[in-house]
């Protein structure tokens, strides 16, 4: 397949682990623990358990899978509040799949479907639009969800709904944003990341500047790469070469996607629709100040949170969850006590083990071989 | 000369209307028409045309064929009704002579049981119907017996159709899960996920086109000539829903095992890799309906292949991997790209990632 195989090179990967494994041979062999770089987004953690890369990296390098899967970390909380407008006898709730089998505090979306409510699942917030202009008598909400990835097409659509003088489309707004939660990991007082590697599709809007400060104020490097394999340990390898070298700069390994100055039409989309909430709440890692987002008052009419009631309520995490820890790469998935007993994909207890992308899930599923092999 | 008594047939009714009623139902005229016209006169065989409660099967004539009978049952549901490659007839017959076939025997007989939503198009039915009458005498079965009934509307979707068979297993063929030793070869027929992806483009809703169609075949001719050319197969299932992770998983689970595949030698059209890659799922997980997975003591592996090959729905039959002494109940993949992962069952179904 053309613009993928060539990033799947089993060649090009071995010669790049030669190189990794060099560089990481150059880097002070004094250290007491290993290198911990963390991959911010959900899509790299997935890439990275579904091609094997970590049993293929040198044991001195440990990944650590962060809090980029915007599935993973949406709080119970709102899980219920979309259950609560999902209940509603005249909605027809919409929402991206994997959505579907996040637990709320009662029940997840897909539970509450077998129970009677219309939920559907969309592939676009344009199929959710089109859903609206079909059924003018129901009122249809799309789940918005997602870092600024998702967030310019859901601003399209609000502008197109309000084009077309759609009445009854509304989002329920829950996109968040990268940065303040890059940050908030940063700030935590036992972080121990040497180098992030970037999110891709999110930089694909942002450009690179915003994580400028993550270099200057924290020192770190971060290398913002794209998702096939050989995206990833170039990412991994251009983040170990600042190490050795003692610099932290923001880099872009994924020039062919992103551009330094980001999406130009996409931003001006999300600037003109949304506003930064003061705080927003996170699984695992509780409230972030200006990490969400929810629509202007000029769109009040297309948000959700504004037109039906909704219970709002801040449920807590189980308290026997470790996802926080594991987010910041304290502990690995497996070391949570519950991995694998009560918090299994199929009863998630926890975020990560929620989404394929999340660390547990992807942790649960794919891996398993280096920690039987006694590496980690 | 055969023991059974042949009855005589009757004269067939007609249906007069273009949708489906709770009277066709019924239990009287309208049910009657609904059957001779749909079923009775597209299934067109000596044994079914009485219409007795139950289908009269010389034992003399299956004992011919082997000496162990074989009876499988599987109920089809699928949206669209009618997609690339196929259509919930087909599928219905082929699925269940495949049930069959992966048990080393020869499918004779199949019922068929339809529930039918009130409001169908007859000739939706009469479609489905001619489909399965015609996948049928290609795979040489015969629909003997079966039911119909008519339920209100939304008490289901659209038509459900549960299909069982009766083969009986060659004499000397012993096929298990539990069967599979190590060093073993692990084989498919060919490419995996077509029906998987064939049925998720037909559904349409999610705007993706693609020019993949269903595998949905019968397999139990390649499978009597994989038989004829080795004797000794360990293992053999058709990878229909989960896919061969699932079909790999409980081989190796039963034969306490462990299976270690190879993505570079496992055959996915290119359709289907885009699709997947679009939608964040794994192939290995998609629906087949025409692709088994085969174990093969390794000095029978090449012999396995070239019958395979040599029959039009094992064209593209390729080893995928070996059984091997490793944990038992693993299954593992050596990556495209050197890293090696785990193929473990799926929890609930796929579902598409947001990004």
């Amino acid at each position: 397949m053309k613009y993928v195989d060539e990033f799947r090179d089993r060649e090009k990967a071995e010669a790049l682990i030669r190189e990794i494994t060099a560089v990481v041979r150059e880097i002070d062999s004094a250290r007491h623990r290993p290198l911990n770089i963390m991959e911010v987004c959900g899509g790299h953690t997935h890439s990275i358990f579904r091609y094997g890369l970590e049993g293929m990296l040198p044991k001195e390098i440990e990944l650590i899978h962060g809090p980029g899967c915007p599935v993973c970390v949406l709080p119970m909380g709102r899980v219920d509040d979309c259950v609560a407008i999902a209940e509603r006898p005249e909605v027809i709730f919409t929402t991206f799949g994997d959505a579907m089998r996040v637990p709320g505090s009662r029940k997840s979306l897909m539970q509450a479907k077998a129970e009677g409510a219309d939920v559907r699942m969309v592939y676009s917030p344009l199929d959710a639009l089109a859903l609206a202009r079909r059924h003018p008598d129901r009122e249809v909400v799309f789940f918005a969800l997602g870092f600024e990835t998702t967030m310019p097409s859901t601003a399209l659509t609000v502008l197109q709904a309000e084009a077309e003088g759609i009445g009854n489309f509304t989002l329920f707004c829950n996109h968040i944003t990268i940065v303040p939660t890059i940050k908030a990991i940063l700030d935590s007082p036992d972080l121990q990341l040497d180098g992030f590697l970037g999110p891709g599709h999110v930089s694909m809007v942002t450009g690179t500047a915003p994580y400028q400060f993550i270099a200057r104020h924290y020192g770190r490097p971060l290398v913002v790469a794209g998702f096939e394999p050989l995206d990833i340990l170039h990412g991994i390898w251009m983040v170990l070469k600042q190490i050795r070298d003692g610099r932290a700069e923001v880099e872009n390994q994924y020039a062919r996607i992103v551009p330094d100055a980001g999406n130009a039409a996409a931003l001006a989309a999300v600037g003109r629709v949304y506003e930064l909430r003061e705080f927003f709440e996170w699984r695992g890692l509780g409230s972030i100040d200006h990490s969400g987002v929810r629509l202007r008052e000029a769109y009040a009419r297309f948000d959700a949170e504004r037109r039906f009631a909704i219970p709002n309520v801040t449920i807590a995490d189980p308290s026997s969850c470790q996802c926080g820890e594991v987010l910041k790469g304290v502990i690995k998935p497996w070391q949570c006590k519950m991995f694998g007993t009560d918090c299994n994909p199929e009863t998630p207890l926890g975020a990560l083990m929620v989404s394929s992308e999340g660390a547990c899930a992807a942790h649960y599923q794919y891996g398993g071989i280096q920690r039987q092999r006694g590496v980690a | 000369m055969s023991a059974v008594v042949r009855l005589k047939p009757r004269a067939l009714g007609r249906l007069q209307v273009a949708k489906v009623t709770l009277a066709h139902g019924g239990g009287g005229k309208a049910m009657k028409d609904l059957i001779d016209d749909v079923f009775v006169s597209a299934f067109d065989n000596d044994l079914l045309a009485p219409l007795e409660d139950q289908a009269r099967l010389d034992l003399a004539g299956l004992a011919a064929h082997g000496d162990r009978l074989a009876m499988t049952t599987d109920g089809y549901v699928v949206d669209p009704l009618f997609f690339p490659g196929g259509d919930i007839g087909k599928l219905a017959i082929c699925g269940t002579v495949n049930d069959l076939a992966v048990g080393g025997a020869v499918p004779l007989y199949l019922s068929c049981a339809v529930v039918i939503e009130e409001g169908m198009a007859v000739e939706d039915l009469r479609a489905i119907a001619r489909s399965m009458a015609e996948t049928a005498r290609a795979a040489r079965v015969s629909i003997v017996t079966g039911d119909t009934k008519v339920v209100p509307r939304g008490a289901c979707d659209k038509i459900f159709i549960t299909t069982t068979g009766i083969g009986v297993i060659r004499k000397g063929v012993e096929i298990g899960a539990a069967r599979a030793r190590i060093g073993d070869v692990v084989l498919v027929n060919g490419r995996l996920g077509d029906h998987g992806a064939a049925i998720l483009c037909a559904r349409g809703d999610m705007a993706l086109e693609s020019p993949v169609e269903s595998d949905c075949a019968a397999l139990h001719g390649m499978i009597a000539d994989l038989l004829a050319a080795v004797p000794g197969v360990r293992f053999l299932r058709d990878a229909t829903r989960g896919g061969i992770a699932t079909v790999l998983n409980e081989l190796a689970a039963a034969s306490e095992v462990a299976i270690e595949i190879d993505e570079r030698a496992t055959p996915i059209a290119e359709g289907v890799r885009g699709f997947c890659e679009i939608l964040g799922l794994d192939p290995l997980y998609l629906a087949n309906e025409g692709k088994i997975v085969i174990a093969v003591a390794p000095e029978d592996a090449e012999g396995a292949l070239a019958a395979l090959r040599a029959h039009p729905l094992g064209r593209d039959a390729c080893a995928i991997g070996r059984v091997t002494a490793g944990e038992p109940g693993r299954v593992t993949m050596n990556t495209v790209f050197g890293g090696r992962r785990i193929v473990d069952m799926l929890v609930g179904e796929q579902l598409p990632r947001i990004c």
